[in-house]
């Protein structure tokens, strides 16, 4: 007979091994994306799959001699931080427009937002690659810039006026009697109160910019590719090629997946939109 | 276009999000009038260009869109460009991929919105109790969630899944099983996998956010009163969650109805329509047959779609979100 202690930590313990184990079954094809990347072509191909072997870098160092990824690297930083940049110029104002002078179109106009994002991109492709096209916007930074910050932009919004809406009002209340500016309000009171609902705001843009494949594909050939564009530029004609497919991809995610680790506890803490009190 | 319809059902959505916080002091929303006319320009002031350059946004393509759906307007036949009326829509509708591809789009999205919405919740109250190592557990869990939607795709079908290579294949023929050529066999089920296997991660963040708000009290007074596990969870934690699964249904399909680049990178639509979303289908039209006069059509047939999909999918969270909560 157990005693509830025993029973407890039992319990404790099998509860904990099915999270590590579906944990690492989740986490399997990261790391043998990693793994394989390590490889020569023949391991990467071998039947059954190699766990153990001796590893070797001439992957990663065919790719440093094919394309130049810090370009590619540096497309993916410059397009996602100035996007991430130019939505919060945007959607703290609205959001702090919406949460603190509500009128009764506040929700809908929230709502209509949203259903912006619902237009599938594929509908609208051919208009914009022509806009493009007679702008010179075509295979810039900048013309990513614009798409990412407009496709991001509903979700930023929302996100900011969650975090704005759980502000307490007589704060800013005291500090207009104390004579602040509307500016001031907002910089020294407003952003650092609400500063975690910003940086989860700021981290999802930065990830699902990193992570966008539709428009960058569509819209670059080479001057402004980010990775996402290198990645596809190794999977059509080498697709065989698993072990440098392998090295391309670990290279493309891992700045996004590091960072998006270290960030973990601010994500999870501040995704909320809202739904929880 | 449902517009309309869609933002009646959801603005009943957010004024019960909103009423629920309502509740508490200080977050009250101040009611309209209370606002001097001059906070109220402000206000405007700073909604507008988020406004504008959305409503540019929608609108210019949108048009644009609807005037190219009128002509027979084919790259390969520069110049000509004659006004046809409805007859893109009619071929559009009429070709056998579009039926194809309406249904892939319904079952690709219920699918991944059923299995991540249920997996998500039962990891998220798995790795809420304490045991060793939760830490790392929690960052291993949501880390499928920062990799590059053709990335997860190329690493399951070259990686994984390959019939004779795969690291699938090898479990299988360990167990003494005949291994399986999942993407030419099971194409639409395949896929649905790969993009829940993206998506699960998202819905275990949201509600593990969530579940770190439950109040510890109320389920220990629940186990007091003699709930077992399965009565806490049932009557307690899911209702608690009811709201965060609102808000990871109506993200998740947003972006699942536009699934691309994981059908892109596996299948390219095939073998025939079978892993043809809609997305896809007005690609293949636009880019493969350069024929911009139907993908406009289809492009404006996928907008209503999309719209009256999540017209009926707001209603129907915003109906469990009233009997639950």
């Amino acid at each position: 007979m157990l005693t509830l202690k025993q029973t407890r930590s039992l319990r404790t313990l099998v509860l904990g091994s099915l999270a590590w184990l579906l944990a690492l079954t989740l986490f399997f094809p990261i790391f043998w994306m990693v793994l394989t990347s390590f490889k020569t072509e023949v391991e990467a191909f071998a039947t059954p799959p190699q766990l153990f072997f001796s590893p070797t870098l001439e992957n990663y160092l065919h790719i440093d001699s094919r394309s130049d990824y810090f370009h590619f690297a540096w497309n993916s930083l410059v397009i996602s931080f100035g996007s991430t940049l130019a939505g919060m110029l945007l959607a703290v104002p609205a959001a702090y427009s919406m949460a603190f002078f509500e009128t009764r179109r506040t929700k809908s106009t929230l709502l209509w937002m949203l259903s912006t994002k619902m237009l599938p991109p594929v509908g609208v492709l051919v208009p914009i690659y022509l806009l493009f096209k007679s702008a010179g916007l075509l295979d810039t930074r900048l013309g990513l810039v614009i798409v990412y910050t407009l496709i991001n932009l509903p979700i930023m919004v929302w996100m900011v006026y969650t975090a704005f809406k759980e502000i307490p009002k007589d704060i800013l209340e005291a500090a207009r009697l104390d004579g602040a500016t509307t500016t001031q309000e907002i910089c020294r009171v407003l952003l650092p109160i609400s500063k975690g609902g910003l940086a989860s705001t700021i981290l999802l843009s930065l990830i699902l910019c990193w992570n966008e494949a539709f428009w960058s594909l569509n819209l670059t050939s080479s001057a402004a590719a980010p990775l996402t564009a290198l990645v596809a530029s190794y999977s059509s004609p080498e697709g065989l090629f698993w072990a440098k497919l392998s090295a391309v991809s670990t290279l493309a995610c891992a700045p996004i997946l590091i960072f998006g680790w270290l960030c973990q506890k601010q994500l999870v803490r501040g995704l909320s939109f809202g739904a929880v009190k | 276009m449902n517009i309309s319809g869609l933002q009646s059902g959801l603005t009943r959505l957010a004024q019960r999000v909103s009423s629920q916080k309502g509740r508490f002091p200080g977050a009250s929303n101040q009611q309209p009038g209370t606002v001097s006319e001059h906070s109220r320009r402000i206000g405007l002031a700073m909604v507008s260009p988020s406004v504008a350059v959305l409503l540019a946004w929608m609108v210019v393509p949108l048009a644009m869109t609807l005037w190219f759906s009128l002509l027979r307007y084919n790259l390969l036949y520069p110049g000509e460009s004659d006004f046809v009326g409805l007859e893109n829509f009619y071929y559009f509708l009429t070709d056998e991929g579009f039926a194809a591809g309406a249904l892939n789009t319904f079952l690709l999205v219920v699918s991944v919105l059923a299995i991540s919405v249920v997996s998500g919740v039962l990891i998220a109250v798995l790795v809420d109790g304490p045991f060793w190592g939760r830490g790392v557990v929690r960052v291993l869990l949501i880390s499928p969630f920062f990799i590059m939607p053709t990335v997860s795709a190329l690493v399951w079908k070259n990686l994984l899944l390959h019939p004779v290579s795969g690291v699938l294949a090898a479990l299988w023929r360990f167990f003494g099983a005949e291994p399986v050529d999942w993407l030419a066999e099971y194409p639409l089920e395949t896929i649905i996998m790969i993009v829940s296997w993206q998506w699960i991660p998202f819905a275990v963040l949201l509600l593990m956010t969530a579940m770190q708000s439950l109040d510890q009290e109320q389920k220990d007074a629940a186990r007091l009163d003699g709930a077992g596990a399965l009565a806490t969870f049932w009557h307690i934690t899911l209702p608690h969650l009811a709201r965060p699964i609102a808000v990871v249904v109506m993200i998740e399909t947003i972006f699942l109805l536009s699934i691309f680049a994981e059908i892109f990178t596996t299948t390219g639509g095939g073998p025939g329509y079978e892993t043809t979303n809609l997305a896809f289908l007005i690609y293949t039209q636009a880019l493969l047959q350069f024929d911009v006069g139907m993908a406009s059509a289809g492009g404006l047939v996928a907008v209503v779609i999309a719209n009256v999909a999540a017209f009926f999918l707001v209603r129907m969270v915003g109906k469990s979100l009233t009997d639950k909560a």
